[in-house]
């Protein structure tokens, strides 16, 4: 057989038998990530709806701006964040480098432009057509910034997966700043850089299966999601 | 205290070197059904739109009753379209309640008055963007009488509905004036401006060309234009 369908039969073996290092990087790649876009969420989401309500001068330059963080390069990212937690850095007496705290740091960076960005321009359009409404009926603009978040909460979603999307698939910033310490900060992405380079493929092969679930997965339930609220819109 | 009347005072509004307001004095006192009347493009809208303070008059004054505050919470209005709050029926009428910080129990009861004058008791659960046109300027009318306004301005509300839809809006506005609001609602509609009005404002090119009862205006305007235009002959 070659290298590689043995690699995958490995990699199948080391999923079906619940393999535990394996476990243990699942879950710590999604405790990380969760923790991260729940973060980026509690900021995202209220600064998107804002920057759709709210005008401001200088409000085209944030949002320009907002958008060309969307591409931030994750490891440009983990350099900042490392250089900002270093022992010699202002955030260095934390001790926080090379902990999956750092790690948590460095995907809120990263995910919370998507998350502003794609909740500025649901709620943007909303707001446009309940702009006359709100006013009329005397809502302030904070009372308009909550409401066009709970009216568009189920198109949200897609927003908040989306980030996550992005977390769990990053692997430079969470390399740099986590340093891929097994047993205490490796995750799926950084294990699949590192096994692979072993050129131990099953293991890699194995997170990366996992990996293209976790897509499918997110996907399918945001797609499910947009189905529901196409129907409750009329 | 009512925060009517309602004064403005050479109120303009200018669209680049358009006056499409121009030079408008109006008192508007509580009592009557006040019809404002006039073709496209007169400033209806706009100057319903000025009067609820959506927009600023490029010149002149709107002025409520002195000594009144937050008059924004005691007028309300009904837009040509109604907007949906993507929410269902009830919570549509509960939202501006909420806003208003009326307790939950009273919300309670005023948000089940409200649909069940307005017919709408059976649709309570339902999304309102599924609900049809005539239904949805229904609760939109709901949702005002929840509040109770002491002025309610409405912009052509049934300019997209058909005649049983526009029956069933004139009846709900007919009930929120008995029930103490005055009303002041634009229209083109000289058939809705005689079966509803009890005082008529003709609008002509942004200014007030006549303004008289109802059976005056339409047995003997005064004025060459809006006799013109009752008698349906193009104005311009």
């Amino acid at each position: 057989m070659s290298d590689m369908g043995q690699a995958f039969v490995l990699a199948l073996q080391l999923i079906a038998a619940l393999d535990a290092e394996l476990l243990e990087i699942i879950a710590r790649s999604f405790a990380v990530s969760l923790a991260a876009v729940a973060i980026a969420a509690a900021i995202g989401l209220p600064a998107g709806a804002a920057l759709a309500v709210y005008r401001f001068p200088g409000r085209r330059a944030v949002i320009v701006l907002v958008n060309a963080l969307m591409g931030l390069p994750p490891v440009f990212v983990g350099l900042l964040i490392y250089l900002f937690l270093s022992r010699a850095g202002p955030l260095g007496f934390l001790g926080l480098l090379f902990t999956p705290t750092a790690m948590i740091i460095a995907q809120a960076v990263l995910v919370t432009p998507i998350i502003v960005a794609i909740c500025h321009r649901l709620t943007r359009d909303l707001y446009e057509e309940y702009r006359d409404q709100l006013c009329s009926f005397g809502a302030r603009p904070y009372q308009a910034v909550r409401t066009v978040l709970w009216d568009a909460r189920v198109s949200l979603v897609t927003a908040v997966m989306a980030g996550f999307g992005r977390a769990t698939a990053e692997v430079g910033a969470v390399l740099i700043v986590g340093g891929n310490i097994a047993g205490l900060t490796r995750v799926m992405t950084t294990t699949i850089a590192l096994e692979t380079s072993k050129g131990n493929l099953a293991l890699a092969l194995a997170l990366g299966l996992i990996l293209v679930l976790t897509a499918i997965g997110v996907n399918a339930v945001a797609m499910s999601l947009g189905g529901v609220s196409a129907y409750r819109r009329g | 205290m009512s925060i009517l009347p309602l004064s403005l005072d050479k109120v303009s509004f200018r669209a680049g070197d358009r006056a499409l307001l121009d030079g408008i004095s109006l008192t508007i006192e509580s009592g009557p059904k006040t019809v404002i009347l006039g073709a496209n493009g007169a400033g209806k809208s706009l100057l319903l739109r000025i009067c609820h303070g959506l927009l600023g008059p490029s010149g002149g004054e709107v002025r409520w009753a002195e000594g009144t505050t937050r008059q924004y919470e005691r007028q309300a209005m009904v837009f040509q379209k109604p907007v949906m709050l993507r929410r269902s029926v009830a919570a549509n009428v509960a939202y501006g309640l909420k806003l208003r910080k009326i307790e939950a129990g009273e919300r309670a009861r005023r948000v089940a008055d409200a649909l069940r004058r307005t017919g709408l008791t059976d649709f309570a659960d339902q999304p309102a963007r599924l609900l049809s046109g005539g239904e949805q300027q229904r609760l939109a009318l709901a949702r005002i009488w929840a509040l109770e306004p002491e002025i309610l301005f409405l912009d052509e509300p049934t300019a997209n509905l058909d005649p049983g839809a526009t029956r069933a809006v004139e009846e709900i506005v007919s009930g929120i004036h008995d029930s103490g609001a005055k009303i002041v609602m634009t229209t083109h509609d000289i058939g809705q401006a005689r079966r509803f009005a009890d005082e008529v404002i003709f609008l002509h090119r942004g200014r007030v060309a006549e303004r008289a009862g109802a059976d005056t205006f339409f047995s003997r305007p005064s004025t060459e234009e809006a006799a013109a235009y009752l008698r349906g002959d193009l104005l311009w």
